[in-house]
This record gives C-alpha cells, structure tokens and sequence, in this order.
C-alpha cells in the first residue's frame, strides 16, 4: 500500500498572529520599560484589558459573520441604538436594568435576524444589507435622540467598574463569550457548517446543509455580541449616547481585528483565538504608543500598516495553483517514488 | 437497438495481480435505470438509456464529448431529474429531487470537480452535514476514528482524519471522496474520469481502491475516456452516442478497436470548409524544441504560416497548458521556443501574455465569460481591450478598422455600444476574435474556439480561421471535439500525459487519433515521443 507523505505543517495563520501577539508584547513591555514606566504594572494590565473588551465583543460577533461569508457594518449603529434604548429604560433605577438589558439583547437580535435575513433570503451581500440596516438605525438614532440620554443606575456601573484582581470583569464577560463561540464552532453543527456556507456555498448546500441557517445564526449573534459592547460602554460611561458606536469606528476596527487575526475575509476559514490575538495586538499598540506620547495621526500610521503587512503576509502563504505534472513533485509523488 | 440487461455471464475473465476487473462473483441487481429520457432547451441530450448494475460489479460508461454521459450521471446523482424514466435501487423505485437522497439511497458520485471544503478537515468534509452528535455536541473523536477507519478500509494508510484537505495532492482529495461517498453506504459509487488529473503512479492507487469496494459488492460505474483503463476495470461496457445507447456488452467480447467504432460510429460531414484557393504554406512561424515547464514537457511543434494545426487529446493531456506556456500564462522553463516573421524570427519564451502579444501571438481562451470578455463592457470596449492595453499606438488603426472586422466577422449586434452579456455565444465568440485579431496577430492560439455556439456561428468560425490562413496567419487550435480537429486541421498533434504523443497528417480517421491519444497504440507517424510520462 502506499504512504502518503504529510508535509510538515507550517505555522498556520493563528500561530502567526499569536506570535505576532508576543512579539508585540515584548516590544510594548521594552518601550515602555524605556519610557521609564512598568509595562506589567496591574494598573497597565487593567488598562490593557479594558482596552481589549469593547472591540473583543464586536470582533467575535464579526468573525462569525465573517466566516459564514459576510460583514456586519451595522454594528456601530446598534451599540449606539443598545446605549440609549438601556439608559433610557434604566433611567437610573436598580430595579429596570433587568427589563433594559433584555430589551437591548432582544433589539439587537431582531436587526441580526433582518440582516441575516436579508443576505440568506434576498440574496444581498452582507455589506450592503448591513451598510442599508445600519443607516436605517443612524437615521432613527439622529431624529430621536439628541445628545446623551438616560442613565445607568450605580448597580449597572459596577460591571464597568469592578476588578478581579487586575483583570475587569468586562474582561471576564468576554472570555465567557470568546469560550462559548469557540464551543460553538469546534462543537456544534451549526458551528461546523458556518464554516462551510462561508467556504463554498454550494458544497454546503450539495451535502444537503441548509445555508440560510448558518448566517441567520452569525447575524443574530454578531447584533447581539454587540449589543453587549453597547451595554458595557453604557455602564462605563452611565449615560446613553447615540454617537457612541459611530465614534469608536467599531465596524471596520472589528473587520480589521478579524482579518489580522488571519480569517479569509472571503470566509470559510478563521477562528475567534486569532480574533482576540488580533484585538489584543491593537490594545498593546494603542497603550505602549500612548505612553510614548505618539501622536493619534501616527497611531493610525501603525494601525494600517501592522493589517497590511499580516494580510499580505496570510495571502502569499494562501496563494493556490494547479498541481503541476513536471517539476516540483508533491509529497505524494516522493512517498510513492520511494516506496517503490 | 439498445441492449437492455446484459447476459448473465457478465462476469469477464480475471486478469491475475492487479490491476484487474473485480475479484468478487457480481451479486443482485443493485441498480436499474430504465428509458431515461432527458431534453434541455428542446434539445434531446438523453434518450431512452437502460443501464443494469450487479453488486460487485463495474460498469464502464464510454462516449465521446456530447454523448450525454455527464447527463446520465446527473441524473443518477440527483442533479438533473430526467423526463422520463425510472431508476430502482436495491428493486425499489427512487426519485431524487436533491442530491443528499441519492447518496441516502446508496448512490454516490465522485464528480471530477470535488465538492470538498479546501480550509476543512477530511473528517468535516466527509461527515459535512452529517456530523455525528453525542449530548447534542458534534463528537468530533467519533468523526475522527470513523473517518480514519473509512480510509483503512480503503486501504489508505497515510492519510490521518485531522489534516486540512488543501494540503492534499489531487489523489488524495479523490480518496476523502471516494472514502465520503463509502460513508453514505453507497451500493453504487460514479466516478467521472477519475484519473483525469492524476499521475501514472496514483492511478493504481485507485484501481486498488476500486478493487477493494468491488469485494464489499459496491458497483462502480466508471465514465472514462481511457480506453486501458476502461478494458483494465470494467466487466460491463456501455457505449453512448448522440445520447442514445449504442450498446451494453461483456468488456470481454470488446476490443480497443470496436469500442472506439461504437463510440465513432459517423463519418465527418462536408461541414468543415476547405482551405481557400491561394493558401501557401510559408515560413515558420512557431517553433518549439524540448520545451516544458511543470505542466508540459519535451514538446516539439512547428507552425507555419497559413497552416492550421489542431491539438488532440483527453481530457487533461496537457493541451490547454501547452498553449498557455506557449502564451506565457505558465512560462516555459525549459527548451526553446522560436517565433519567425518578416524579421527573421527571434528565440522568445515569453514570460507573461503581455510579452506573448508583443511578440505577436493571440490566445482565444477556452471560456470565453471568464477569461476571454468582459461581459458587463460594450463590444467597442471588448475588441479593443488587448490592442489598449498592449499596443496602444495602434489604437486609432484597429479602432478605424473595427467596423470592416465586425462585419466581416457577421457579428449581429444592434450597435457597437451594446453590453456584449447580451449577445448570443456565437457572437460573443466573435467579438473574442476581434479583439485578438486587432492585434494584428502572427500566430493565434485557439482553446476550444466553438465550445457551447451554434452549428451557424461554427461554421463562420470555421471560415475565419481558413482566412486567417490565407492571408498567412498560423492557426494553432485545440478541440475536444474530434470531428473539428479532423475537419479542421492540416496536421493533427495529439497529446497525452503533458507530451506529444504522435502527430498525424490530415485525414486521419477520429480511430487513430483516439489510439494516439488514450495510448492504445503508440503514435503511427514520425514526431511523437510515445513514451509514457514519467513523474
């Protein structure tokens, strides 16, 4: 029989960003070591940590709606709607965060629905579904609020505020999440086949799948995902802003954080560890770039050119040919050469 | 006519060793398809087929390109559902309105373009959407040892559950297929030139795969053009043409040279036109010595002006890729290549299409909607694209020129600003021409210059390529479509496994292009190498 050679498996695209991730933390925790100050102070940590959660929940939500084969643009728009709908339903008493916070979840989930809905049955692709459900709620958001509204009761702004040791428990809320999507896609059916819709559709559909569930499920849990970044922003700031996704500029910082995280943008392949690698390589170079009193123009600088070089280095490992009959065997063509 | 259920000595004498027609005694009937009758567009594809499979059985699915072999496969693989005509499996009677319920029925295809998920494991792509569950959870050990013991069976040793199926070589995505298709249970399993793509050393891996289901009593129906491997495997032969069954016999009572007459079986019309009066063969104008690169090699081929040269071969011999290293899609890495002209000629590989056209060479691709036109763009814009972006002082020439080449071309088109997505495929075709032919071309490549048009617009083509001729251009054309290559053709190059495997003069019958081409016999004129290929 023959033996199939395996070729030694090179570092895949999450080891990459991992690496990139050390790298990064070594280089912020020797910066700042230069700058005079403790990289690995718990305050730094804290600040790191709080640094990483808002954009974790909204990258984790796009991950998945990336890899199904989509993007989600709505989502500034529904952390902003999420702040004021909450802080205007708590209205500053103990005893509404409950009713507001399931009221936030389940508007979110609704748009996630719409936006799933639209791209699975409608046949739009996701960045015009969600750039058209995004405008829609910007518009609602512009005619009905002006300015901050509402406000979080004390009890709400402890989730803001209260540490476990160094770390927030925002933080923890967001690990929650992170453990729970992986479970998902490492787990579920449902998990397994978003990967296939977004790999190719009609493989999926040919295996006897049914597309549309998938990416009504990314959707759904994307809108959420942020809603509870909305959620968090609003126990941070304790009122509600209808500005306050636009500003954070969380839709193509989302995009950025998955793709550097070493997702196909085109779907199909990615996991939400990079994802977090990702959000988290931001959050050292936000921090060690403020210690270093960098300007907020050469911030953007770093920004961009840290997503191109990491997405330009993922799609030269990924480019794909034709097996070729002469010249340069394939491990297969060695294994049986010498087996003969 | 058609010879509805095989004699019951359907059993073929045993070749020893394998490769060889299965060992096991052929069983029940598992498969029967009676009078399956399939028109697209009001064009009968499939008439009438009967076909009867015994468990443990192969059956051998031969015909030319047009036969309607890929049809009767959609058919059982529950892609098209046919007019008329039932299927049984196992005695029972199935419709299949999705493909998932013919592979639950038992009846599998391997499609020649896999349906696998290159960024998932082979264990997600054989369990794809059927991922077993434990507690609700997708078991992913489970899938893991099951998918390993699926390939056990199959007698792979080297291929572990986990790895992601882009990391594979080409035979090795056939097995995870082939191991997908066992995991349904198929009784029947298709395959559609399952060894189009693979080397000389992977094809025995799969007759030994083969030959393992065959003991368990899975039937295989094995659509080849490869008549060796055909006679190699097959107990049964079924032989379309024109969509009709021509017969159903032992692969015992057939030899290599009835089976390509039944395959044949017509003589070539007067359809093709002869060259016109005044055609001189002139200088060369092309010429290639030991030239490869890694998808062709040692080719040798010279083209003179008003010759027009087809290329022959199967499917995956190599001839789109000659011309394509010929143009500099894949360059050429070894040998010389030489293009000749008023200037003496000069040795050129060129390394890009963009060096090829300035060297005066055209490649009429073989789709035209993704590689030859920009569909959404207007006829003015498609037939000076090349000339734009390549030869730009001549754009004022070829764009005074347009109107004369359209109308001798006969493009209906209502105006020359007219999204060209609009025109038929005949026209379309020849808006393609026009775009090459303002480039002033030496020497035009053709890749399957009449795929998918009517008999009208082939006919002008045909015409064009003899003016082409005439007026000393060198044509070199590539056809699946035998009867073009003959009609066509002043001499014949036919190809096999990357190489040149003979070269033919005009009038030779479809017969001995095809035993050049499946290596039947070797090549009966001088140029050939009919060595097989190495790795």
């Amino acid at each position: 029989m023959s033996t199939l050679l395996r070729r030694g498996a090179p570092l895949t695209s999450t080891g990459i960003v991992l690496v990139l991730l050390a790298l990064s933390l070594v280089v912020g925790f020797v910066l700042t070591a230069v700058e005079g100050r403790n990289f690995l102070s718990t305050g730094n940590i804290s600040a790191l940590l709080t640094g990483i959660s808002i954009l974790g929940f909204i990258a984790i939500g796009q991950t998945l709606v990336i890899l199904v084969g989509s993007l989600d643009l709505s989502v500034p728009y529904v952390v902003s709607l999420v702040s004021v709908l909450a802080a205007g339903t708590m209205a500053g008493q103990d005893g509404n965060v409950l009713p507001a916070v399931l009221l936030a979840l389940a508007v979110a989930a609704a748009i996630g629905l719409v936006n799933g809905a639209i791209v699975a049955y409608l046949g739009v692709h996701g960045f015009i579904a969600t750039l058209g459900t995004g405008l829609v709620i910007s518009g609602y958001l512009a005619t009905n609020y002006q300015g901050s509204h509402g406000s979080a009761p004390r009890s709400f702004r402890l989730v803001g505020a209260t540490q476990v040791g160094p770390v927030p428990v925002s933080t923890l809320i967001l690990l929650g999440c992170a453990v729970l999507v992986v479970l998902m896609l490492r787990r579920t059916r449902t998990g397994h086949h978003l990967y296939a819709v977004g790999g190719n559709r009609e493989v999926a559909r040919l295996s006897g799948i049914r597309t549309s569930v998938p990416v009504l499920v990314a959707h759904t849990l994307s809108s959420v995902l942020a809603a509870l970044a909305g959620l968090l922003l609003l126990a941070r700031l304790s009122v509600g802003s209808p500005t306050i996704g636009s500003q954070g500029d969380y839709d193509l910082m989302s995009i950025a954080a998955v793709v550097l995280g070493g997702t196909l943008l085109a779907g199909g392949k990615g996991n939400v560890v990079g994802t977090l690698a990702g959000v988290a390589i931001f959050s050292v170079l936000d921090n060690v770039m403020g210690v270093m009193g960098v300007s907020a123009f050469l911030q953007d600088v770093v920004r961009g050119l840290v997503i191109v070089v990491a997405v330009a280095v993922y799609a030269r490992r990924e480019i794909d040919r034709r097996p070729a009959r002469f010249e340069r065997p394939t491990g297969l063509d060695a294994a049986l050469q010498e087996a003969k | 006519m058609t010879t509805t259920s095989p004699p019951e000595s359907a059993e073929s004498p045993e070749t020893p060793g394998t490769p060889g027609p299965s060992a096991a005694p052929a069983g029940g009937v598992v498969l029967r398809a009676s009078g399956l009758t399939k028109s697209f567009a009001g064009h009968a594809v499939l008439a009438d087929v009967d076909l009867e499979l015994r468990a443990g059985q192969v059956l051998g699915l031969v015909g030319e390109n047009g036969a309607g072999k890929s049809t009767l496969m959609k058919i059982l693989a529950g892609v098209h559902s046919p007019d008329a005509g039932t299927v049984e499996v196992g005695g029972e009677q199935v419709t299949f309105s999705h493909p998932v319920q013919a592979q639950q029925a038992g009846l599998s295809t391997v499609f020649q373009e896999f349906n696998l998920l290159p960024e998932r494991s082979v264990a997600e792509n054989v369990y794809l959407g059927r991922e077993p569950r434990r507690r609700g959870l997708v078991d992913v050990e489970r899938m893991h040892r099951d998918t390993e013991e699926l390939l056990a069976g199959l007698g792979v040793t080297g291929l572990r559950a986990g790895q992601r199926v882009r990391t594979l070589s080409v035979a090795e995505q056939q097995l995870v297929e082939i191991a997908k298709a066992v995991s349904y249970d198929a009784r029947v399993i298709q395959m559609d030139e399952p060894t189009a793509a693979l080397a000389e050393h992977e094809v025995e891996l799969l007759y030994s795969v083969i030959a393992r289901l065959t003991a368990r009593g899975v039937a295989i129906i094995y659509v080849s053009h490869r008549l060796k491997e055909v006679f190699d495997l097959c107990d049964m032969i079924t032989v379309l043409k024109d969509g009709r069954q021509v017969t159903t016999r032992p692969a015992a009572d057939l030899d290599d040279a009835e089976l390509v007459r039944l395959m044949v079986g017509r003589s070539i019309s007067s359809f093709f036109p002869d060259p016109l009066p005044g055609t001189e063969v002139g200088d060369v104008l092309l010429e290639l010595r030991g030239a490869g690169n890694g998808y062709v090699d040692g080719v040798d081929l010279t083209l003179r002006a008003g010759e027009v040269v087809g290329i022959a071969g199967l499917q995956g011999s190599g001839r789109t890729e000659l011309l394509e290293a010929v143009f500099g899609v894949r360059p050429l890495t070894r040998g010389t290549m030489r293009i000749g002209g008023r200037d003496g000629g000069r040795d050129v590989r060129p390394r890009s299409p963009r060096a090829a056209i300035r060297a005066g060479l055209a490649m009429v691709t073989e789709d035209r909607k993704a590689t030859g036109l920009a569909l959404n763009q207007t006829i003015l814009d498609n037939a000076l694209g090349v000339v734009r972006a390549v030869l730009p002082r001549r754009t004022g020439a070829a764009r005074r020129e347009l109107p004369g080449l359209l109308s001798s071309l006969e493009v209906s088109a209502r105006a020359m600003d007219q999204e060209v997505q609009f025109l038929s495929g005949g026209n379309q075709q020849k808006v393609v021409l026009a775009r090459w032919l303002a480039t002033e071309p030496r020497v035009v490549l053709m890749d399957e210059p009449t795929r998918g048009i009517d008999v009208g617009a082939k006919h002008s083509i045909y015409e064009l390529m003899r003016a082409l001729a005439a007026r000393g251009v060198a044509v070199l054309m590539v056809s699946s479509e035998l009867p073009e290559v003959i009609g066509m053709s002043d001499r014949i190059v036919v190809m096999r496994d990357g190489r040149v495997a003979g070269e033919l003069p005009a009038g030779s019958t479809e017969e001995q292009v095809l035993q050049v081409a499946t290596g039947v016999t070797g090549a009966t004129s001088a140029t050939g190498v009919t060595g097989e290929a190495g790795a």
